[in-house]
């Protein structure tokens, strides 16, 4: 079957990316124009730009209805509501880590870096919607190069150069082997676009170890974008030594676009035969992925809570949380290929949109933080509350969210993945969560414990907050308790959505 | 097996590649290195040329040898110190071990797709009598797929945008520092 030509639908499938590029672009242009008193005002231009190309693409970009006139540009992406809603919840990401870096005084007046870190976004953006294996791949590329760049952008401080060059290595490698699983899989098939790919590997006859082989490779690159074990090595470093703003770009923007375009590629290029029709002689080989998925999942979600047990540091600690985290969603991965009602993917879609929420909320209380006190040690949050009520109540809220607590986003966003689980016939992979989960209710409580009922030497000194972390912890803050209390079924409606798109194929 | 012209050029071009490549990662000098790499990616020119491409052939030449590998060799000569490494560590036998399956593994999974594409022998490919024609005009294809909007025009553009981010970004990374700015912007503006 042929791709759509519609031009004008073409133009608004692309529409954010085009508006970002453009945005980049003038943030280049003003960092040259504008005066050096007046250049910390580019990162309200790139926050509010970016959080403004959200309202753009809600209002006039939807979706079109039919599949065949989704698939666009030579069938490179697909415009559909997964898109769309991974889209709106990497460009906040992105929009909240501008407006954080306002915070950063070495950062916070370079048009450069605003301009680096939208280029990041875009790609992650694309990430969310690529259809095609080389898209797929630049996408990819684009969000890991321009991040190898921004983690080690503070020159002079040798933990950030130190973690922008393991981030490199670590990645160069990943991308490497994940290109040579995507060429092993167009060598088979003679398709680049990840719909007609799937149809041709489910109605060839290729040996099972072959295929087995190709998706390991791929599953390399996806499993060190989302931090999952054993790929996740790079990451309490690159967590500790970048700037933080890069940090919460890390575990949010190019976290939600691994994970959409994860679940797209696998659903698509290895479909559960019930899909392609149910034709006779169909290879089925989504066993392969869920297999593989679970595992990560068990080994991701027990090490991550178990080595954040130990850790002193607030940016450690999250590092290794990002990385039970990425064991939870890989639940809802495994999930996903057995449900045609789509719940496993609209859980993952709805926990990816909580936790990009609930991180920019974590990482900004601790550039605060740390900006205040030089410091990053959990010891040194000891009396917060007294010294900056709102601020720790943030803190709090947002740990309460990861650890899975009512009323925050994180408690819905973890009965939904379990019971995706459940209702997939995996209750094992549910319990490990569950035990994991009570696990992480211990570290994550110790930083609230310290913050309310330790006293610390400088009790009563609050901490300053600007206005544009106002802004940006207001939104997050507000996004988790909505989303956890009252606003709950209208985002599980629209992630519901989205995920139906998931299970239309060609 | 039947020796022909062009499976003994393709054992040839092999060797090129792969002795090259060994010679890069077990010579000490670094700059002998850089220049066996120059080898081996010749080697895979000559290896795209067999295969009757010779755009990549061609492309192969000027920007891996012609200006990557001479990056290298300039990085090299510019970074004093660093001319003298020792190729190995302690993990080598590891590192070989892990080769040595991954290679098995890969060949394990040739092999049969080998068979069932009716292939024998690892120089049937280049000994094929009557070998598809290639189109006179696949280069001026190449290229109109590249600003075709149902061809590859989103990917082009989208690495276009990259190599202006990675540009921009490499430039803020090794540029001199301009006096405190690096440091703190003016008071004013921090405050």
């Amino acid at each position: 079957m042929d791709f759509s030509t519609d031009v004008q639908a073409s133009v608004l499938a692309v529409l954010p990316e085009i508006l970002m590029t453009i945005l980049a672009v003038a943030l280049l242009a003003l960092d040259v124009v504008w005066p050096d008193a007046r250049k910390r005002d580019l990162g309200y231009v790139a926050g509010v730009g970016l959080l403004a190309v959200i309202g753009v693409m809600l209002v006039l970009a939807p979706p079109p209805g039919e599949v065949s006139d989704q698939l666009l540009l030579g069938g490179m992406i697909r415009h559909d509501q997964l898109a769309q809603i991974f889209r709106a919840m990497v460009i906040l990401g992105g929009a909240l880590s501008c407006l954080v870096t306002m915070g950063v005084p070495r950062l916070q007046h370079r048009g450069d870096f605003y301009a680096v870190l939208i280029v990041a976004v875009v790609g992650a953006s694309l990430m969310s919607a690529a259809a095609d294996l080389i898209m797929a791949f630049i996408a990819l590329e684009m969000t890991s190069i321009t991040l190898y760049l921004l983690v080690g952008y503070l020159r002079g401080d040798v933990r950030s150069s130190e973690a922008g060059l393991k981030y490199f290595l670590f990645g160069a490698f990943t991308s490497a082997l994940t290109l040579y699983g995507l060429s092993l899989l167009y060598g088979f098939t003679g398709e680049t676009n990840i719909y007609r790919l799937g149809g041709v590997l489910g109605r060839s006859d290729l040996p099972d170890g072959a295929v087995a082989v190709s998706l390991a490779l791929v599953a390399v690159g996806f499993a060190f974008k989302i931090s999952a074990v054993p790929f996740h090595f790079w990451t309490p470093d690159v967590y500790e030594g970048a700037p933080t703003p890069i940090t919460t770009l890390l575990s949010t923007a190019s976290k939600a676009g691994s994970v959409a375009l994860l679940m797209r590629f696998f659903l698509a290029v290895f479909p559960p035969a019930g899909l392609l029709g149910a034709l006779e002689g169909v290879k089925d080989y989504s066993a392969l992925w869920v297999q593989l998925v679970a595992v990560l999942s068990v080994v991701s979600m027990t090490l991550g809570n178990v080595l954040a047990l130990v850790q002193t540091n607030i940016k450690r600690l999250l590092a290794y949380s990002t990385i039970a985290h990425a064991g939870y969603i890989l639940i809802g991965v495994a999930a996903i290929s057995t449900d045609k009602s789509a719940e496993g993917a609209a859980a993952v879609t709805f926990y990816m949109f909580m936790y990009v929420l609930t991180n920019a909320l974590a990482f900004g209380v601790v550039i605060l933080f740390a900006n205040a006190t030089g410091s990053e040690q959990i010891a040194d949050f000891a009396g917060l509350s007294r010294r900056s009520p709102w601020l720790a109540l943030a803190m709090t809220l947002a740990l309460l969210s990861l650890a899975g607590i009512p009323p925050a986003a994180g408690f819905v966003g973890k009965f939904l993945l379990f019971r995706a689980a459940v209702d997939a016939n995996m209750v094992w992979l549910a319990l490990v969560g569950i035990i994991n989960v009570i696990i992480g209710l211990y570290y994550y409580l110790i930083v609230v414990k310290v913050m309310y009922m330790e006293r610390g030497p400088e009790d009563g000194r609050p901490v300053r907050v600007d206005t544009p972390y106002v802004w940006a912890l207001g939104i997050a803050a507000a996004g988790v308790l909505l989303f956890g209390t009252i606003m709950v079924s209208p985002l599980v409606d629209w992630a519901t959505e989205a995920a139906r798109a998931l299970y239309i194929l060609l | 097996m039947e020796l022909t012209v062009e499976s003994l050029v393709f054992l040839l071009f092999s060797l090129i590649t792969l002795g090259g490549a060994l010679m890069v990662v077990t010579t000490r000098n670094l700059f002998h290195a850089a220049l066996f790499l120059m080898l081996s990616l010749f080697g895979v020119a000559g290896l795209f040329a067999l295969l009757t491409a010779p755009f990549l052939a061609g492309i192969q030449v000027v920007v891996y040898i012609g200006a990557i590998a001479i990056l290298i060799i300039f990085a090299i000569m510019l970074t004093p110190q660093v001319t003298a490494v020792r190729p190995t560590n302690s993990q080598w036998i590891a590192g070989v071990v892990v080769a040595v399956v991954l290679f098995a593994l890969l060949v394990s999974i040739v092999t049969p797709l080998m068979s069932e594409l009716g292939v024998e022998g690892w120089s049937a490919v280049f000994t094929e009598k009557n070998p598809p024609p290639v189109p006179a005009d696949s280069m001026a294809r190449l290229g109109e797929a590249f600003v075709d909007p149902q061809g590859y025009m989103l990917p082009f553009e989208v690495a276009s945008v990259l190599l202006m981010a990675a540009l921009v970004g490499a430039v803020m990374l090794v540029r001199p520092a301009r006096g405190a700015e690096d440091e703190a912007p003016q008071a004013g503006a921090q405050e």
